[in-house]
């Protein structure tokens, strides 16, 4: 029986708290003082997979693509029980619409060993799109199952999990290997304080350099010292777009067939409540505003 | 050029709104583009449809009947319009953004290596001139969405291969009126089906067609005691009815009998995040802002102007609603 089960994460601004410190003065968002969290339903995939570990004695590999700053949300995992990490980082991933997102996280688990199931979570909340997973899953020619609340049972070459439909449920059963995208229908464990003393030491090679000088760092102490997190399981693989056997035309702007023609940023109230009269002309001012920002529609 | 195609969401031979809007949306672009609506009908059993859709404006519907296709899966539809999409190469196709549609779509447009933009609120044609490649298109289609949680709207253009894929959300096109002398024509498909498309069983399949979906809704009109009767809540249910939304109440308003306990909102009834909630007499107690305050928009109409409620809204309007709620009705008739 395959015994990893892979669960994809992203770490994405948190577009679903925005405060004051991160409006403009004009009132549109700030990207940049939002602060990056786990993309929430990635949590909810993890929990799933962990549950799996507890259930199966499965083996937890996180992934995820991002810049390096993303390694934090992988240590997080580990400190949640996962076993193996792997950061997705390269420029040539840069811009990557799902199509190029999904092609580039093919790569990575066509690279794993050993994978029963795949998990991701529905969707990011800094696109909303859902459309990774199942990109993803017809990527990896594999069944692909959206909506998971709950794994059924698991056997050793099928996956029975009980799913969200519109206005109930079913519950499906797939051959493994399967890919699910999960929602939000677990409560996500928290870090181990136990895991968090050993695994916040956990680093990329990229980490490791910096630590050790950055540029300046000399090869072979960086080379020990990465053999002796490995040896402690607490070396967090680092792949490039070449490591992971990625064709480039088909990664990041270069891989990615839509385009952004134009972006319009919602101006938010922050705070203050707009006043509006209660006369006919207030009210039809408002309704016209509404229906311009495609509040109504 | 292709045509415009769109994806027939069905339960039970009922076709989902969203696909008929989705029909009718395909109308305007097709005759712009001077091209062809075209449907893709699959399921079991559906031949009752096909009137219905083309008397909303297709000109061809393509009915793929199978008992592998009854209840929906995904990689047997996935399968049967893929080899439609490489068959016929429409230049658009359309999904709902509902839950069949976002796992259904991204299948497809995997397969074919084309874009897919999730979650349109607007589609138009226009030109598009790409600086960075230095290329020119013409005659595209502008997919118009929100983004990073709502708070930008991004046009997007699909400037690969044919089809320019979308989702579209529900209730975001209008839905124009039958004509049944309309005519067109069913084109009869036979599914080529493999065994790896039909390997997921579903073992279990519970549904209801839910009454009240709350939690779906994008558009609530909410009230709570101060709307102040049963007959008054009639007044809500024109507002939601006009702008495509469901009627939601505070526990006052439940505890009153007024309106039954599903459409409660706040901590012991629903958690919403509509586009736009409307607090009809609300006063806007913790326990109902916490399952509602993460809506993208709040209107509060109350007309005591110390009442909490206007602390969490965008948009306050002290005043009362029996004349506040018939103008806003009247102001988006007369606009939309």
């Amino acid at each position: 029986m395959s015994r990893t089960v892979l669960v994809f994460v992203k770490q994405v601004p948190d577009t679903q708290n925005i405060t004051g410190d991160a409006m403009t003065p004009e009132g549109t968002v700030n990207r940049a003082a939002l602060p990056a969290i786990f993309n929430p339903e990635d949590l909810n995939a993890l929990e799933m997979a962990l549950q799996l570990k507890d259930r199966y004695g499965m083996h937890v590999t996180v992934a995820t693509m991002g810049p390096p700053k993303a390694a934090e949300i992988l240590r997080d995992c580990l400190c949640r029980g996962a076993d193996e990490a792997i950061l997705l980082t390269d420029r040539a991933f840069a811009g990557a619409d799902t199509l190029a997102t999904s092609y580039a996280l093919s790569c990575c688990a066509a690279k794993v060993q050993d994978v029963a199931v795949v998990l991701c979570g529905r969707q990011a909340i800094d696109g909303d799109t859902a459309q990774v997973g199942p990109q993803l899953s017809e990527k990896m020619q594999s069944p692909q199952i959206c909506y998971a609340e709950d794994v059924v049972e698991m056997t050793e070459n099928s996956i029975t999990v009980r799913r969200r439909i519109d206005g109930g449920y079913e519950v499906l059963q797939s051959p493994l290997p399967a890919l699910l995208t999960v929602v939000d229908s677990n409560d996500p464990r928290p870090m181990a304080a136990r895991r968090i003393m050993k695994y916040k030491r956990a680093k990329t090679m990229s980490e490791i350099r910096a630590a050790l000088g950055g540029a300046e760092a000399d090869a072979a102490a960086v080379s020990a010292e990465a053999a002796r997190l490995d040896a402690a399981g607490l070396l967090i693989r680092e792949w490039s777009a070449a490591d992971a056997g990625a064709d480039l035309s088909r990664t990041g702007l270069a891989g990615s067939p839509t385009k952004v023609k134009q972006v319009m940023s919602v101006v938010l109230t922050a705070g203050e409540a707009k006043k509006v009269e209660p006369t006919a002309d207030g009210v039809t001012a408002l309704i016209h505003e509404l229906i311009a920002d495609h509040t109504l529609g | 050029m292709g045509n415009v195609w769109v994806f027939i969401e069905q339960e039970g031979g009922k076709i989902a709104d969203v696909s008929l809007e989705l029909v009718c949306k395909a109308r305007e672009l097709a005759d712009e583009l001077g091209v062809k609506v075209e449907a893709l009908l699959l399921g079991d059993n559906l031949s009752g449809c096909t009137d219905t859709l083309i008397s909303y404006g297709c000109d061809t519907v393509f009915l793929a009947e199978d008992p592998r296709l009854e209840p929906f899966t995904v990689l047997p539809f996935a399968r049967v319009i893929m080899d439609l999409v490489l068959e016929h190469k429409p230049n658009i196709l359309m999904f709902g953004a509902t839950l069949k549609g976002r796992e259904l779509a991204p299948r497809i447009a995997s397969e074919k290596r084309c874009g897919l933009t999730a979650d349109c609120t607007e589609l138009k044609i226009d030109d598009f001139e790409d600086k960075v490649n230095k290329k020119s298109y013409t005659n595209k289609l502008m997919q118009i969405r929100p983004a990073f949680g709502g708070n930008i709207i991004a046009t997007i253009v699909n400037t690969w291969n044919d089809p320019q894929m979308v989702t579209v959300r529900e209730g975001v096109m209008k839905m124009g009126e039958a004509d049944a002398s309309r005519k067109g024509e069913v084109v009869r498909v036979t599914p080529k089906l493999t065994d790896a498309d039909t390997v997921v069983k579903v073992l279990e399949r519970v549904r209801a067609d839910q009454e009240v979906d709350l939690k779906g809704a994008q558009i609530i009109v909410a009230g709570g005691y101060g709307v102040g009767s049963k007959e008054n809540f009639q007044l809500l249910k024109d507002l939601a009815d006009a702008l495509g939304g469901e009627v939601a109440a505070s526990r006052a308003a439940v505890d009153a009998g007024w309106v039954e306990h599903a459409r409660q909102v706040g901590q012991t009834g629903v958690t919403v995040r509509p586009r736009l909630y409307i607090a009809c007499g609300i006063s806007g107690a913790i326990q109902h802002t916490a399952g509602m305050k993460d809506a993208k928009k709040i209107i509060a109409i109350n007309n005591d102007p110390d009442a909490p409620i206007f602390s969490i809204a965008h948009y306050a309007i002290c005043g009362d609603l029996n004349t506040v709620i018939p103008q806003m009705i009247k102001a988006f008739k007369a606009k939309a």
